[in-house]
Parts: C-alpha cells; structure tokens; sequence
C-alpha cells in the first residue's frame, strides 16, 4: 500500500486532494428496472418507453429479476457485503425527464454494502505500487430520459427510451488522493464490470458515467467541503476534473473564500468546472419507502446462484498468469480489458505456452491490431491459430523472425501458419553443412571486416549474422548461426 | 311486476339465466334510469354502449346455449377513480382534462371479462380525497336520501365514493365499483343505505387504478345486499403481477360461502370506539348490532384497541404523504391539462398547470404530505406515524385473539347536508374515524345497513375481520342483514 505524494501547489503550501467517485453504471438486461420496456441503445426516441415508464395514471413498479441479480454479482466481484434485506425508496423531485416527479431508489437500505477494488499505481509496474480503495455501497436505481434542447429554438423535447433504465450505483469511500488514483480506480471498476457482465462500461454511450466529489485540505487537517461535479463521462474527463477543482479549490481558500457544497459540471472544451445553475441546490428529496413495492429479499440459493456464474475477476486472472511466470506488466495488459483476457485464455487453453504466448499477443498481435485499426473481438487471427504459429516455433520450424513473416501473411491471407510454412517453405534450416557453406563464403567476400574483427571491433559480428541471414533467404536457424560464425571467427 | 331496476346482482343474474328477461332489457332500464337522474350528478359520463354491448353478448351467449359468465347481463356503475380503455377517466380532477386511456385496469378488465356491462363513469372526490363528494371538479353529488323534515336540504352522500353511492341508492345500477383508502366504501354505503366492502389489502389489484395512497388503496363492490358484494368481489378479486403488492392466492367463492349462522363465533366490541358526543342513535344501533349477532349465535366480548385515537392523525399523515408523491407525475408534461402561460420555463408550466388542475382539497393534501416528508420533519411526523401504524396492527392482532370479528358504527352521523363541514377541514376527517384504523391494518372490512335515524337517513354498522377473512365479514354482515330487514328506500326527489 503506498500514500499518493500528488499536492496541489498553492501560496500557502501544499494542499492534499481528498477524491470520492459515485459511478453511476447501467445495468446490462433486457428490461428495465422495473418494466418490460426494452433498454437497447440508440433506438428512435420514444419507441422504448412502456406505460410504466411514462408514468401513466394508475401504473405500478415492478422488480426485474435479473437486474437485482446483477447488482448483487457486481457487489460480489467486489468483495462486497450482499445486503439479504434492502428496500426501494422514492426520491422526490419535479423535472420533464423524471416522468414520475420522483425516482425509485434505495437510500436507507441498499443491496449492496461495504467492498473494495484493488488498483496499481504503477503501469510499467504494476505489483510495484497500489492501493485498496473501498466502495461504500452499491445501490440499484431508475436512471431518468433524456432532454433534448437543441432540437427546436423555444422547445425542448422529451426522450424516454432511457426512463426506468436500472442503473447501479457505486459508491466509494473518499479513499482517493490524486488524478492518477482516480482513474486508475475508475478504469479498474469498468474493467469489473465488463468481466462480469452486468455493465458494457460504454462511457461516451453514457452507460457508465461518474459524479467527482472533490476537497481538498492541508497535511493533517479534517476533510474539507467537497464539490460533486456531475456526469463525466471518461477517465480521462475524471483524472482533468479532479486536478481543475482541486486548483479551483485552493484559488478560492487562499483568495480568502470558501467552499460551497454544491453541483457542477465540467466543461471539456474550457477544462474547467462551472456551478450549475442555485435552483438546483439545497434539494429536499423527502425520501420515503416506495409503498408500491415489497422489500428486497434474497435467498441462499439465488446468491450461490449469483457467485456461482461469477468468471475469474481481473485480478486473479493476472495473479494467475504471473505464477505461470507472465511479467507483470503484460499481465496487467492481456486483463485490462475481458476480452483480450479471454482470447489470451483460449490461446493457453490451445496449448500454448504462457511466456512465449504472451510476448507475442502483447507485441506482436496487439501491434497488427493497432495497425490494422481492429479490435480483439474482430481479430482476423484466431487463438487456435496463433496456438499453431506459436507450436511451430517452440517446435523450432520457425524462427523468431521467420514466425513474424509468417504472421504478417496470416493477417493478409487468413490461412493457417502450417499450411503457409508448407506452401513457401519457409522452415527455418538448421542443416550446418549448408550453414557452414555460406558462411565461409560470407566470409571469404568480407576478409577486411574479419580482420577488424578480430582486431577488436565486436560490433562487427551482427553485420556478418545479418549477412548470413541474408544469404539464407531469412531460414537459418539463429541459434546455429551464431554457434557457427564465433567458430568460424575463432 | 316487479320493475327490473329493483332488482340487484344475484336477481338479475339468475334471471338473465333462467331466461325470464333479456340482458338487453335490463341495460335499457337502467340506461333510461341513468339519464333521467342528472340532478343526482352521479353520472360523469354515460356509456350506454358499453352496457348494451355487454347486454347483446350475454342474450346472444343464452340463445346460443353456452354456459354464462358470472356477470353475464349486469349492467354497473364504475367509479371515474378506474382507467377504462377508450373511455376517459378523470379521478374528478380538471387535472385529467382530455385524457382517455388507451388501457383497462385490470380490476375493470375482470369485470367486463366476467360479463359486466358499464352504464358509465361515476362522479366521486377529486383524486379520492373527501368524505362528502364535494370536492369533485364537476360539482357535488347529491344524494337521493332527503331527510323527512321536508327541509329539502340537500344531503352527501359519502365520499370518496359518493357517485357510486349514490347510483346505487337511487336504483340507477344494481352494483357499481368502489375504491376505499381510509373509508370510502363504507362510509357511503353507510350515508346511503347501502352495503360496501373493503377487501383485505392486496386482494383487488390496483393496476390501472389512478393512485391516492399506495399502501391504502384498495378496490371494493358496492351494492344493495351483502350477497350482490359478494359476487362482485369475486369477480374483482385475484393476482395480478403488473402490482407488486398483489396478494398470490386463489380467489374463494365467497357467495357459495354466504351463511348468516355465526354459532361458534366471537364478536369483540371494541371499547375506544365509543367516543366522546357520540349521537345517540348511533349508540343504540350499535347496541342493537350487538344483540343481532347474538341472535345469530355469536357470543360477545368487550375488547380493546388501545392505539385508536392516535389512527385518525396517523393516517393524515400517511395518506397525503403517499398522495403528494403519487401525485407528482400530473405535471403538464405528458397528458392531461397543460397550463403554458406566455414566457413560461418549466417550473412556471408545472406551478401554473398543478394550481389550475388540483381542487382545494387536493392541494391541501399535497401541502400537507410534502411538509410530513421534508427533512427536519419526517422523523417526527413520517416515522412516527409509521410506527403508530405498527402498534393499531398489532392491536387488532391481539383482539382477534379473543374474537374473530369485531362490531362497530360505519360513520359518527348520518349524512350530513351538503356545505355543512366545509368550515374546517379537520370537522371532515373525522368522518373517518371508525373506518381508518382498519384501512391502516389492512383488515377486510364490511358495512351493511343497520337502520335508519330520526329523520329518515340511513346509519350503517361496520365489521371488521381477520386478513383474508372476507367470508367472516361477510356473513356477519349477511346476519345483520337478515336481522335488520332493512327496506327503505330513498323517494325520488329529481
């Protein structure tokens, strides 16, 4: 565990930063949180909204299963406390995208209690340097629709494909010292998320999105009054807001001022936070149980059922491939995201052997992807084929380098590394009569640069395994190859 | 020759069965009889159609020889508090000016799907919120009892369900549906001289029904007789999993269950339920009860409630918070009246819309409701009438230790006139104050006619039973019934 060092700067000293994120995650299913609305994305505005959601006289809430189910499996890959009793209650306010005039929530008991997520603060290194930041709750709730002001000069207009969407809630604790921690906590949460399922993590679709709570205080000194910047929608978005109000923060305290509880939001174009308009402060949400509908009450066999269909989380995944004497590093890129994790697994599934397999997705494969613009899921080369590639290397057909060739016209021509290797002929050779021959030859042609290197001049000896190489179309055996010119030049 | 708008369910029913007149037939005298008592302002709106449509398929269904539907010839009245699809509901408010739905709640739904026809949308208070009638955007209406001081006065009916009421009594429909959320079934049927049950909380599914008080609310029958309630009960009654507070049970058959004979049976008499002036009338019915279900076999005990006086306050608390949240969503937004002045943003339409749509009543409740949950209040006034709430349950917990049903007054007078409790609110909640504490326990809860007062106006006798207890509270209420031989009638004044 290792304390951030990140201040702020001011005319006083240095000022600590005190961060809380409340991330506000849709739920992946069908339904909505209480209706058999459908919750895909994008639809035409208004052809997803059930009478339920547009709050009809006489319309009733009704649970969705498989919406309380992934909270409560989002709570459990957080080592969180799976609350059996919780309650749903209105929070009370009037605005044109709250058809209800109040939200079903959950104040007082949540499902979800205490957890924590784990994040590092060393990219390069990532078991070097972490930290443990906890997650207060976990609650479920309906998000609202959308407003649409830009549609007409004196009209806004209403979407409430989104009304009733549920959403889930994740609170943490104000565990947080700088922009960095932030966003490492938010990425690693999103990563959470898309290994189990229960949120797609899509930021710029709005399917995740953070509230930023931020106060900053000197060394030693109580919290101070926090700001909460609302709706930022990427870690990037986060990590700036952080070190904007924190700045904003101690202008204002060092400029004689104080800070008020209030909301803002951010504004990327200017990197800067702004107040929200006063009418929306000070808000009483008279919060009360919502009399439509039972407790929440879970049972044994639906939480087995719940851990039960958890996958291996992001942290055990890295754990496990660094006992299989992955570094670090790569095993924190193969886990960032579930699904190169899970193509790396298929690929080690297929027989792959684990350090070789990984230095070759992380360079090799993740490189084609950058070039070529594709993504893992739409990889043309799959891991039953680069568990092939990989054989024939460890088999020694193919060199190092070879390999890389050979992969280059699986990704052109999608066919299979044994049969391009039988077609081209391109095994690498490591017959030492033939070797032996070229090299004498390459060496009889460059009988001055033998003398300098037997003069001393070391660097000498990658021009002749390059020239070797060369002459042998790119197929001797490396290995051999040196084997056979440091006799040669002995 | 008996007229056909005499006769109530059963004997309609079972004359549409056995063929002795034709579902349309009874459909044209009631229709007939609905237009001709527009002074009575029951009527909302007529849907003569409806009835006779329903009528056609009941004649149709005998002349073809198949099996009827329970409810197959029954013209009824439905209160405007029910969404009828195609059919505009307006919960008596200006509030729901223009709306009609486009769906049918699904107690409606079962009516209909049973055979009932509908004469039309009855008349009631605004967002069910009164005791008298009177707060109904579309004018009071007015009773068919008249006192026999020949004073003229114009009397309530009861409220919230006073259109219902009111029909009933005037022969207008054999039955109607009520809802009853701290006693505006029974309360009515008391003022009217007729019988009306509120069913255990959850029984009836409040799907499609406009929202008063969520955790109150429930859908009852009104009718004539107690076995008339019993039939219409088990055709509103059942699970519904649109409302998550609806009871999963099989419905009984309640009218198969009917027996007056209560030998074995206890009835408690609840002793904080004689309060301070009770008109004496009122007193000596009650006093006559308790020797009627003696007469029919049941011993009587004295037991108590002792949290009674604290259930009026408790549920003035609790219902209006629930009220002014539910009724949130009335905004100008998305149905019903928009109020846009010129140059107004949101807030300005919200203010102006919610202030020209909601009576005087309705916003008091919203006030009132809105104060109770607000912070620095809702420990004191929420809370604490939550746990109140607790304590009247628990009472009735322990008297039905000792009695299986318990007797008292439906209402603390007869119907008063029109304009006579308008002075101060507080004189009209206590209306209330026999029937709440079983709405806040969620009890099944019954009233019959007992009798009528010195002037000729009906008083009503309350049961009150276990959860789920329905055919208990009816068949007291069917020995009381058999016992009183209630007959009066109100003569037509319009």
């Amino acid at each position: 565990m290792t304390d951030s060092t990140y201040t702020i700067t001011g005319e006083t000293g240095e000022w600590e930063v005190v961060v809380g994120l409340e991330v506000h995650a849709q739920v992946t299913s069908n339904a909505k949180l209480f209706s058999g609305a459908a919750t895909a994305f994008g639809a035409e505005p208004n052809t997803q909204v059930s009478l339920v959601d547009a709050a009809m006289p006489g319309m009733l809430p009704v649970p969705n299963r498989e919406c309380i189910r992934q909270a409560v499996r989002t709570g459990m890959a957080i080592d969180a406390k799976i609350n059996k009793w919780s309650r749903f209650d209105r929070k009370n306010y009037f605005y044109a995208d709250l058809p209800q005039g109040y939200q079903i929530s959950q104040l007082y008991h949540p499902i979800v209690g205490e957890g924590s997520i784990d994040i590092s603060l060393d990219d390069k290194n990532p078991d070097a340097s972490g930290k443990t930041i906890g997650v207060e709750r976990i609650h479920v709730e309906q998000d609202a629709g959308k407003l649409m002001h830009d549609q007409h000069p004196t009209r806004s207009y209403v979407d409430l494909n989104r009304s009733g969407v549920a959403l889930m809630e994740i609170v943490s604790k104000p565990d947080m010292r700088s922009p960095q921690e932030a966003g490492a906590y938010l990425a690693k949460l999103r990563s959470i998320l898309r290994y189990v399922g229960s949120c797609d993590g899509n930021m710029d679709q709005g399917s995740m999105r953070a509230d930023v709570n931020v106060s900053v205080r000197k060394a030693g000194d109580e919290f101070g009054t926090r700001t909460e910047t609302k709706n930022v929608n990427s870690v990037r978005f986060v990590m700036a807001v952080v070190e904007q109000e924190a700045k904003r923060q101690v202008e204002v305290i060092e400029g004689g001022g104080r800070i008020v509880q209030e909301t803002r939001l951010y504004d990327p174009d200017r990197n800067e936070t702004r107040s929200m308009r006063s009418k929306e402060d000070a808000h009483d949400y008279r919060y009360f149980p919502d009399p439509d509908l039972l407790p929440v009450e879970l049972d044994d066999a639906f939480l087995e059922e719940c851990r039960a269909s958890l996958p291996e989380l992001p942290d055990a995944k890295r754990k496990r491939y660094e006992a299989a004497g992955i570094t670090p590093y790569q095993a924190a890129v193969l886990t960032a995201e579930v699904e190169a994790a899970r193509w790396f697994d298929a690929l080690l599934e297929a027989g792959a052997k684990p350090v070789a397999a990984a230095n070759w997705t992380t360079s090799e494969l993740f490189g084609a992807l950058n070039r070529t613009a594709k993504s893992i899921e739409t990889s043309p080369v799959s891991p039953t084929q680069a568990a092939e590639l990989l054989g024939l290397v460890a088999d020694g057909t193919l060199s190092g380098t070879l390999a890389k060739q050979v992969f280059e016209i699986m990704l052109e021509t999608g066919q299979g590394a044994a049969a391009i290797v039988e077609e081209r002929g391109l095994k690498q050779t490591s017959d030492t009569g033939a070797i032996e021959a070229v090299i004498a030859d390459i060496l009889a042609k460059n009988a001055d640069k033998v003398a300098q290197y037997k003069g001393g001049k070391e660097a000498l000896f990658g021009f002749f395994v390059g020239q070797t190489m060369k002459a042998m179309g790119g197929k001797a055996n490396p290995q051999v190859v040196n084997e056979l010119l440091k006799k040669a030049l002995s | 020759m008996t007229e056909l708008t005499d006769l109530g369910v059963a004997a309609i029913r079972d004359g549409v069965r056995a063929g002795d007149f034709s579902a349309r037939d009874v459909a044209q005298a009631f229709i007939a009889r609905v237009s001709a008592a527009k002074p009575l302002n029951a009527f909302l709106v007529e849907t003569p159609d409806h009835a006779l449509a329903a009528a056609d398929a009941a004649d149709a269904a005998k002349a073809a020889g198949e099996d009827l539907k329970p409810l197959a010839g029954v013209p009824i009245g439905m209160k405007d508090l029910f969404c009828t699809k195609g059919v505009p509901a307006t919960a008596a408010s200006l509030i729901l000016e223009g709306f009609t739905p486009t769906y049918e709640s699904t107690v409606s739904g079962k009516l209909f799907a049973a055979g009932a026809g509908m004469l039309g949308k009855l008349n009631m208070d605004q967002f069910a919120m009164g005791s008298s009638n009177e707060t109904s955007a579309f004018g009071n209406v007015i009773s068919p009892w008249r006192r026999s001081d020949g004073g003229n006065a114009a009397l309530a009916p009861g409220g919230s369900s006073g259109g219902s009421s009111s029909a009933i009594a005037a022969r207008l429909c054999p039955a109607a549906t009520g809802t009853d959320t701290g006693g505006s079934i029974r309360q009515p049927a008391a003022f009217t001289g007729i019988a009306g049950i509120k069913p255990t909380y959850g029984r009836c599914s409040r799907w499609g029904v406009v929202a008063f008080a969520s955790s109150l609310d429930q859908a009852g029958p009104m009718a004539r007789d107690v076995r008339d309630c019993a039939i219409m009960l088990e055709a509103m009654t059942g699970f519904d999993a649109k409302d998550a507070t609806s009871l999963d049970l099989p419905v009984p058959k309640w009218e198969a269950g009917l027996s007056p004979d209560l030998k074995g049976k206890t009835i408690g008499i609840p002793k904080e339920y004689r309060v301070d002036n009770m008109p004496a009338e009122i007193d000596a019915l009650w006093q006559q009860g308790i020797q009627w279900m003696r007469d029919a076999g049941a011993e009587i005990v004295e037991v108590s409630l002792p949290h009674t006086k604290y259930a009026l306050p408790a549920y003035y608390i609790i219902a209006p918070a629930e009220a002014s949240s539910n009724l949130a969503r009335y905004d100008g937004v998305r149905f019903g009246l928009r109020d846009l002045p010129e140059g107004a943003n949101l807030q300005d339409m919200y203010a102006a819309t919610r202030a020209a749509g909601f009576g005087d009543e309705v916003k008091r409740r919203i006030m009132i409701g809105t104060y109770v949950l607000s912070a620095g209040f809702y420990d004191a006034y929420f809370t604490q009438a939550s746990k109140v709430r607790t304590l009247i349950a628990r009472d009735f917990e322990h008297a039905f230790e000792k009695c299986d049903y318990l007797l008292t007054p439906t209402a603390p007078s007869a119907a008063f006139a029109l304009g006579e409790k308008q002075a101060d609110p507080i004189a009209m909640y206590l209306n209330d104050v026999f029937t709440v504490p079983a709405s806040l326990a969620g009890l099944p809860a019954m009233s019959v006619p007992g009798g009528l007062d010195a002037q000729g106006l009906p008083l009503g006798l309350q049961i009150i039973g276990r959860p789920l207890d329905e055919q208990g509270v009816l068949n007291a209420g069917l020995a009381i019934e058999q016992r009183a031989g209630f007959v009066a009638r109100p003569e037509a004044w319009w």
